[in-house]
């Protein structure tokens, strides 16, 4: 299987009138790990909700293509069904809706009618890939991310993400709240996920999720652009030395988008 | 300006129904002074709901049916009220106004319990019905209403359980309104004495879509010290039957009253559960969900006040609106002047599915006591675009998002119920009322 690809040209997104991307190009596919860092508030979540198709987000041009289909044009539930899946920086609360039921729906609607998971395989599916990311059991039955804890919701995207095994993965800032022994743990999840046909595109605010997690591609986005790419060697080099040298290298002055 | 009702029952009618029924003498003069009373006082008002034209009146009385045998006979749509894999031991099953079926477990009958219909125990147990029957909770003189029931009513359960006595097995009642003009006149009276525990669960059931009738019922619940009273409903008259309904608890000292009511009518509804936390840290929760649809109108108050000092309440209504429904939910909070470190906490939400439907939620606390903690949360409004798109993120499609996200509102009450059958019918009525 070679994969799926991710071609995200020339987007430009609004939230409320103000536009927040202006110009994103990249391109991911089947098989690689691509990281996108930058400071706060240059859009890097903007990308994420606005590939999935978040309500609040207006694309003004530009195309999103996996396998040369337009993302745009289709709603937010058959983004997933052709094989995106974006790990929420902030995922929903669904009070009276069980985890292992909301997953089991979300695994079924990926089939075809009348090739609906079986109970017990679906049960021994998740209990495997809950030990993989240390989860209590008992989390299964819990409302779907009611009163859980940053961390547990974190983890909870992860093993959705492990559950549905998508084409493409989108990771929003899937580090940030997490301690370093959670890090390690969620970095597991991801990395099991590994192979040949899988892409995934990892957004963060740190260097240190890639410590665990080795990206084949890195882009630093600022402005609501891609402003720079480049191998793992460049993210390493922003830990050390933050991202004022881009910005003196590419003259841009200090202002940054509110978002 | 007073409305004109005139009673279609009459004196005579009431005391040859109350010695037909072979009921002690102090019943047959609490209906005939009913009678007078609902001549005279006023119908209740429930805020922002006009009852005025609403038939309570225009139903027959008196529908004997015939008793089955076995469950079996049961035709399928009330056989799904009880749980197939275990063999319900404590039932009774009201048909019309006569009751077609009833066992208790034998063990609960040598330990004193008392389940049965109200009319048998009234000629059997006429102390002890006189002693609780609108004494503590529910008083005649209310309203309109309150007196109409006591003048006619006609069908429901006496449910006793003595001190110290822990029921486990849950207690079922099945009401089935096969009849479409029949009246349920019903009166439920639970009686916990002290440090006993039971569960309730009960059904009401109509498929009355055209003919007209009305539901009368009151409910009284008595947890003495240190009891606990679980009691479930599933509510579900068709859209012929105006109901009024009132349930009741009064609460004594350590007792607790939990009520997990899903009123899912079809017609027009005015509904009341008031919990009287007396006792010092008696404690109360009461969750209600209910659904309207089509043009029907619905009143829901769930009131818990508090006498007793360190007493606990909390109030739970969720409500789904669709089509040209309109509901209003009350939820009050009143801790009187002494019930000091008293709790009382409330939360109504309204979820609208249509923009034509019509949904309030009032939440109210009255506090007369300084060192009391309390709080609510109210909110209308429709189902949370942000949710849909979590869900729709993982491939479930808007319909089943919506669905899940609906299902998941009104779980609070579909949890809390004990019989699994029970559960299980109020999901199918929940999913055949949104869809």
């Amino acid at each position: 299987m070679a994969g799926s690809t991710l071609e995200i040209k020339d987007l430009h997104v609004e939230i409320e009138g103000q536009e927040i991307l202006k110009g994103v190009n990249l391109t991911i596919n089947g098989g690689e790990f691509h990281a996108v860092m930058g400071p706060n508030g240059t859009g890097k979540s903007t990308l994420a909700s606005a590939i999935m198709g978040h309500p609040k987000y207006e694309v003004t041009k530009g195309e999103v293509l996996l396998d040369g289909e337009n993302v745009l044009e289709m709603e937010v539930d058959e983004r997933a069904q052709a094989g995106l899946f974006l790990a929420m920086q902030y995922p929903s609360e669904i009070s009276g809706v069980t985890n292992s039921d909301f997953l089991r729906s979300a695994i079924n609607a990926h089939r075809e009618e009348g090739d609906e998971i079986s109970l017990m395989k679906f049960i021994k599916d998740m209990d495997s890939k809950m030990d993989t990311l240390e989860m209590d059991k008992n989390m299964a039955q819990r409302y779907l991310n009611e009163g859980f804890s940053g961390g547990e919701k974190k983890r909870n995207e992860i093993l959705q993400l492990m559950m549905i095994q998508p084409a493409i993965a989108i990771l929003d800032e899937i580090d940030s709240g997490l301690d370093i022994d959670a890090l390690k743990v969620v970095a597991n999840g991801i990395n099991e996920m590994r192979n040949d046909a899988f892409g995934c595109l990892i957004i963060t605010h740190y260097q240190r999720l890639l410590n665990y997690i080795t990206p084949d591609k890195v882009h630093v986005m600022m402005q609501g652009r891609v402003v720079k790419s480049g191998g793992p060697e460049l993210s390493q080099r922003l830990e050390a030395e933050g991202y004022d040298w881009i910005k003196q290298e590419l003259g841009i002055e200090d202002e940054t988008v509110n978002a | 300006m007073t409305v004109e009702v005139s009673l279609p029952y009459d004196k005579e009618y009431v005391t040859q129904f109350s010695q037909g029924q072979q009921e002690p003498e102090w019943m047959k003069k609490l209906r005939l002074s009913a009678l007078e009373k609902s001549e005279s006082l006023p119908l209740p008002k429930p805020d922002k709901t006009n009852i005025s034209k609403w038939n309570f009146t225009e139903f027959d009385h008196h529908v004997t049916s015939d008793r089955i045998e076995s469950l079996e006979e049961l035709p399928v749509e009330i056989k799904d009220f009880l749980d197939e894999e275990k063999e319900q031991q404590n039932l009774v099953i009201q048909r019309n106004h006569t009751v077609a079926y009833g066992s208790i477990d034998q063990k609960l009958k040598d330990q004193g319990v008392i389940f049965t219909d109200i009319a048998t125990a009234l000629r059997e147990h006429s102390d002890l019905v006189e002693k609780y029957y609108m004494n503590d909770a529910v008083h005649v003189d209310e309203h309109r209403l309150t007196a109409l029931h006591a003048a006619l009513m006609n069908g429901g359960i006496f449910l006793y359980v003595p001190k110290n006595v822990q029921i486990e097995e849950p207690i079922q009642a099945i009401f089935w309104q096969e009849d479409p003009k029949a009246s349920l006149i019903n009166h439920i009276l639970v009686v916990a004495e002290e440090n006993s525990s039971v569960t309730y669960v009960e059904n009401y059931i109509s498929h009355n879509k055209e003919e007209k009738t009305s539901a009368n019922i009151v409910t009284e619940v008595i947890a003495k010290d240190g009891a606990k009273v679980s009691f479930g409903a599933v509510d579900n008259f068709e859209a012929g039957t105006t109901v009024y309904t009132n349930r009741r608890g009064v609460a004594y000292r350590d007792s607790v009253i939990e009520w997990a009511l899903g009123q899912m009518n079809e017609g027009n509804t005015v509904s009341e559960n008031i919990t009287h936390l007396i006792g010092d840290n008696s404690h109360s929760n009461a969750k209600t969900v209910a659904i309207g649809r089509g043009s029907q109108k619905q009143n829901f108050t769930a009131n818990i006040t508090h006498f007793g000092k360190g007493s606990d309440g909390y109030i739970l209504q969720h409500g789904v609106m669709k089509d040209k429904a309109s509901a209003i939910f009350n939820g009050i909070g009143k801790i009187e002047h002494g019930a000091s470190k008293s709790n009382a906490e409330q939360e109504s939400r309204v979820l609208m599915l249509s923009s034509d439907a019509r949904g309030d939620a009032n939440p109210i606390l009255l506090i007369d006591e300084d060192d009391v903690t309390a709080g609510h949360a109210a909110s209308v409004g429709r189902v949370d675009p942000v949710q849909l798109y979590y869900l729709m993120s993982r491939g479930i499609s808007k319909f089943e998002a919506e669905r899940l996200i609906i299902h998941g509102f009104l779980a609070p009450v579909v949890k809390q119920l004990p019989v699994e059958a029970v559960k299980r019918q109020l999901q199918q009525v929940i999913e055949r009322k949104v869809y």
